[in-house]
């Protein structure tokens, strides 16, 4: 590297640019934030949809799934299932697992009561209404 | 080794051995689900397979950076570190909490854990990476600080070098973003917003000091290069990562819920991210090319070379393929993402952490370098791990290209596991070529123990 170019200078540029970066990606940030209601939706985040989060997180859902296209790619997209499958199918299908079809993946039964179910659908309905500037590509995810 | 503390350094690299044998052994159970959908099932889902998978991961990866900050910061501070005891004390809870929390998940429903370790009073597990209990995740921040106080109370004693202050705030950094995984609102967008802060910043900003400063530590002991050179190349490399990187940020907020901007910011952005990768290339080749010394460890030279080369290619190079926002709204999502997580994790982090245990370890065990027929051994483990990632990554690549044509493209697209079903022979390919990384990963272990009575090799 050129000698008039020195360690000072390169110090320099990783204190300045950080530090330069760093407070632009706050200012992004607290816009973001401030955009978000619009396009969360925030106003239907009702208690049943909190608890489907919770539901959602203590049987690792995201650990086969993707939701928003991040989690595991082991199981389909579940941030458009509502759309894709409907509310009463989720839930035949949540209580009908596992499949035990011989070789193919397997999802765990969990045991949910109805309003478990429910909860999770909730969140399901609520997540598939985020505005995702129209990702994913079609309604398979 | 220059000074007694720096043997603190020797259970944390075996531990990071050990637990990366485990992470291996999860990943090819995984890998054999992803083809035989019930292997294991219901004893080891692939949840949870995939849980143990990742988090032993970032564990021994963790456990590799403390083992060379307390073989580091010693030599560079020229002082013995501060408390050498609280080091000790330090890896039996994170080897404890580690160990006990991979227990946890493969014993009982991950309910149940979450039910018995107070999810219930503050809500963080179930998120992807973070899926600790709590007791785990407040393990690791009192870990993590009495680590740090040591290091700090060791570096403020001695001698103040760049490497040591970037190795520093890199660490640091690690702590301070690792605290956002406590935070999760019942809002999945902003959870999701956070959650990155922890994920993003961590391996594609402050992880990226910590690489820095280890591969700079290698290239000044083994290449006998002048600090000031070497330093000035450490401190463009960073200044990069974090211009190009924490704006980078953004190519993971173009799907979630968060404003179209960021589809500019993220594209523009992340698409210089490679920059820095390839200067750390140029930078260790340019170092081994002007080197001033025959170092008698020619494996740890090559781990050095390779960490730039395979981060580039990984991190790089398939981190770019994905990253413009026009091509993510199809790979977002698939095997395409795993495949460069794949590749770019081996690449830069498990690389570095193997660059800094070949070059330390040999002087742990008191000799300047293995014999020759060690370094020879260590050297084909590094060969078939390296091939074998890099077509692991092939094969994924492939199986998510595939993937995207089938199930996103076209007028007629397949359902998701229709179109799995299509990819399955690369999978298959995967699978198999995950065995000859795990020879490759016997290979290395071996070397530790091969002829290690003969002389060391001659420089």
């Amino acid at each position: 590297m050129n000698e008039t170019f020195t360690k000072a200078m390169a110090r320099n540029m990783f204190y300045g640019g950080a530090v330069f970066f760093f407070l632009l990606f706050l200012a992004l940030t607290f816009d973001t934030v401030k955009n978000l209601p619009k396009r969360d939706h925030r106003e239907n985040i009702t208690e049943s949809v909190v608890r489907g989060k919770h539901i959602w997180e203590t049987r690792n859902c995201v650990g086969c799934h993707t939701i928003l296209g991040e989690g595991a790619y082991f199981a389909p997209e579940l941030g458009n299932v509502y759309k894709r499958r409907g509310g009463e199918f989720i839930k035949a299908w949540i209580a009908a697992q596992p499949t035990g079809i011989p070789g193919r993946r397997q999802m765990p039964q969990f045991h949910l009561n109805d309003q478990e179910l429910d909860d999770i659908v909730e969140f399901l309905k609520w997540t598939s209404e985020i505005d995702t500037n129209n990702w994913p590509p079609n309604i398979e995810g | 080794m220059q000074f007694k503390s720096q043997a603190v350094a020797k259970p944390y690299f075996i531990a990071a051995i050990a637990l990366f044998v485990g992470q291996i052994l999860f990943g090819l159970i995984m890998g054999y689900q992803y083809v035989v959908g019930d292997f294991l099932f219901p004893y080891i889902p692939f949840n949870v397979a995939r849980m143990v998978h990742t988090n032993l991961l970032i564990v021994w990866i963790l456990f590799g950076f403390m083992g060379a900050a307390y073989y580091l910061i010693p030599e560079e501070a020229e002082t013995e570190l501060y408390s050498p005891k609280l080091a000790m004390l330090m890896f039996w809870i994170f080897l404890g909490a580690g160990v006990l929390t991979i227990v946890g998940y493969l014993a009982v429903p991950y309910a149940t854990l979450a039910q018995a370790t107070g999810n219930d009073l503050l809500a963080t597990m179930g998120r992807e990476f973070l899926e600790q209990p709590l007791p785990t995740k407040i393990g690791i921040v009192i870990v993590a600080l009495a680590f740090l106080f040591n290091l700090s109370m060791t570096v403020l004693k001695g001698r103040k070098t760049s490497i040591s202050l970037v190795l520093l705030i890199g660490l640091w950094g690690l702590a301070i973003f690792f605290l956002f995984s406590f935070y999760n609102p019942s809002n999945l967008v902003l959870d999701k917003y956070f959650w990155w802060w922890t994920v993003h910043l961590w391996v594609e900003g402050v992880w990226e000091l910590i690489l820095g400063a280890m591969l700079a530590f290698v290239l000044i002991k083994i290449t006998g290069v002048d600090r000031e050179v070497i330093e000035k190349w450490l401190y463009v490399i960073i200044a990069m990562t974090l211009i190009t990187g924490i704006i980078g940020t953004g190519h993971h907020y173009f799907w979630i819920g968060t404003p179209e901007y960021w589809q500019w910011f993220g594209s523009v952005f992340s698409a210089l991210e490679p920059i820095p990768f390839f200067m750390m290339t140029v930078f260790a080749f340019n170092m081994v090319n002007r080197r001033r010394r025959e170092h008698p460890n020619k494996a740890a030279t090559l781990w050095a070379l390779g960490t730039g080369v395979m981060a580039f290619l990984g991190a790089g190079v398939w981190g770019f393929m994905h990253t413009l926002a026009p091509v993510n709204f199809f790979t977002h999502g698939t095997q395409i993402t795993a495949a460069h997580g794949h590749m770019a994790f081996y690449g830069a982090y498990v690389m570095v952490n193997l660059t800094m245990i070949s070059y330390a370890m040999p002087l742990l065990r008191g000799r300047s370098a293995n014999s020759g027929s060690a370094q020879v051994m260590e050297m084909w483990a590094f060969w078939m791990m390296t091939v074998s990632i890099v077509f692991i990554t092939l094969f994924l690549t492939a199986a998510g290209i595939l993937q995207i044509w089938l199930q996103r493209m076209g007028s007629n697209p397949m359902s998701f596991m229709d179109a799995q079903d299509q990819v399955m022979l690369f999978y298959w390919m995967r699978e198999i070529t995950g065995f000859v990384f795990f020879a490759g990963l016997v290979l290395y272990i071996g070397s530790f123990f091969y002829k290690q009575n003969e002389a060391p090799a001659a420089a």
